[in-house]
């Protein structure tokens, strides 16, 4: 695995015992005790990701606003108060997904842009393609550190090492800390349906943070192994599974971040087309009754082939398969029985409207 | 560290013969190189399984491995509990997490062929 990148966190993975992996061009954790024991922790007490992969991007400058708001599709006109932070895709003139991302409006004319990994190329290919001279676009991703901290406890243990006066940040909004004296950003997001932050950092200081977060005897070091049943169970999508450049983000059920009303943007025009119209196709969360359903495995009505899967797993929640699929429109209804073929059965497969759980902490904390 | 009154296949299940019914099931080494087994799909009384051809299916959270049988026969029993309780597979691998009991024509020659637990053991030193 000698050409893969890695995090400033690798030799933390290995020394706790962690079974790496090649994802996205960088070797990094997928379990270190086990995924539904990671899986547990997280929704029951606090759990730690290594996200330090992630892409960040630095737009600085009077026109930063309107560039952004060319390239995404959702409105930063609701993240006009410093610290709030936006999810949105950005799309190409087809309405293709290009990514998905968060913004944060991190200080005056300044945003900070959050990616996946797996685009970070094309991403600030098509950022910085996009902003004119006037804006001054970084690519931060070497020297920033990302560790997620989620679970019912996260805010808990954050407060303990943010000390005195401490006042987290809201839902949805990212803030300056200091943790253990380490100079932090705290963003109240992340992907795993539990309450918690993202603390960004500069990547000198995340084992350093990693260590002083592992000191609390709760916290469980989370791989992407749980870090991709968490987020299926709350039917988050994942760039590359369950949307990419061939699909729009009305189909991918992303029709929520697409504001047509605040003005021009790159992908506006087929996007408002095929609202119009309607999609022809739309992810649909599927509960799958015997077996786990993965990523490609034929999606069935009757006999015929309708899709295929796009995410799917065992839900360590929910102990039975879960998955998202693109099925025609007129079989997404809730409800409306499918079948998934796992290799040499077809196990019975209903509709149902993601998130598969709820009631996790996320759910009790108001946004 | 292998039990010695099994015999192992190249696929890492173990057989137990008592009498003329063998029962099967995998490693420890094997539950432990899967991870937490959240799925065993196994087949049904009265089949048929052929050594060295797949007799069913174990799944964790990220993969999904063949079972391979190591002897021939028809299956007299299968361990029902491992539907509702996969994890057992890991748990007690040797004991409770056994998978199916096969009816072998002939209890002299069935385990020709299978390692010992000493042989296994090196085999899986040569694999790790």
């Amino acid at each position: 695995m000698e050409d893969l990148k890695r995090t400033p966190l690798y030799d933390e993975h290995v020394a706790l015992g962690a079974k790496m992996v090649s994802f996205a061009g960088w070797e990094m954790p997928v379990q270190y005790s086990g995924i539904i024991e990671e899986h547990r922790a997280v929704r029951e007490r606090v759990g730690i990701f290594d996200v330090c992969h992630m892409s960040e991007f630095r737009l600085f400058g009077f026109e930063a606003k309107d560039a952004l708001q060319r390239i995404v599709t959702n409105d930063l006109d609701k993240v006009d108060a410093l610290g709030h932070a936006l999810y949105t895709v950005m799309c190409d003139e087809d309405g293709g997904i290009v990514d998905d991302l968060i913004v944060y409006h991190t200080g005056d004319l300044e945003y900070l842009v959050i990616a996946n990994a797996a685009n970070h190329d094309t991403d600030w290919d098509w950022i910085s393609s996009h902003v004119p001279d006037t804006v001054e676009a970084v690519d931060e991703s070497d020297r920033t550190g990302l560790i997620a901290v989620q679970g019912p406890d996260a805010l808990r243990v954050i407060a303990e090492l943010a000390g005195d006066g401490f006042e987290p940040p809201a839902r949805f909004t990212i803030a300056e800390a200091r943790l253990g004296g380490i100079p932090v950003l705290l963003a109240r997001t992340g992907y795993t349906g539990e309450d918690g932050v993202e603390v960004v950092c500069h990547a000198s200081n995340a084992v350093a943070i990693w260590r002083l977060l592992l000191s609390f005897p709760e916290v469980q070091p989370c791989g992407l192994g749980a870090r991709d049943t968490l987020r299926l169970e709350m039917g988050y999508a994942l760039y590359g599974s369950d949307m990419d450049r061939g699909v729009d983000p009305i189909s991918a059920g992303l029709g929520w971040t697409v504001a047509l009303d605040k003005g021009d943007f790159i992908g506006r025009d087929a996007i408002a087309r095929i609202r119009q119209e309607g999609p022809k196709r739309r992810l649909v969360g599927l509960v799958v009754e015997d077996g786990v359903p993965r990523h490609g495995y034929p999606v069935l009505h009757g006999a015929t082939e309708v899709g295929k899967v796009a995410s799917g797993t065992f839900s360590p929640s929910l102990r039975t398969g879960i998955a998202t699929a693109y099925v025609p429109v007129e079989l997404s209804s809730l409800g409306t029985e499918l079948g998934v073929a796992i290799r040499r059965k077809v196990s019975r497969a209903v509709v149902v409207k993601p998130p598969f759980v709820t009631g996790t902490s996320l759910s009790k904390t108001a946004s | 560290m292998y039990p010695s009154d099994l015999k192992y296949d190249r696929e890492h299940e173990w057989v137990r013969l008592d009498g003329d019914v063998a029962t099967i099931g995998i490693t420890d080494y094997a539950q432990d190189q899967l991870g937490e087994v959240v799925y065993v799909d196994l087949p049904s009384v009265g089949d048929e399984v052929s050594a060295g051809e797949s007799f069913g299916e174990i799944e964790s959270v990220k993969s999904v491995s063949e079972l391979f049988s190591p002897v021939s026969g028809e299956v007299v029993e299968v361990n029902a509990a491992l539907a509702d309780a996969p994890e057992t597979v890991n748990a007690s691998p040797y004991e409770d997490g056994w998978m199916i009991k096969v009816r072998v024509a002939d209890p002299a020659t069935a385990l020709d062929g299978l390692m010992s637990a000493e042989e296994y053991e090196a085999f899986v030193s040569e694999e790790a």
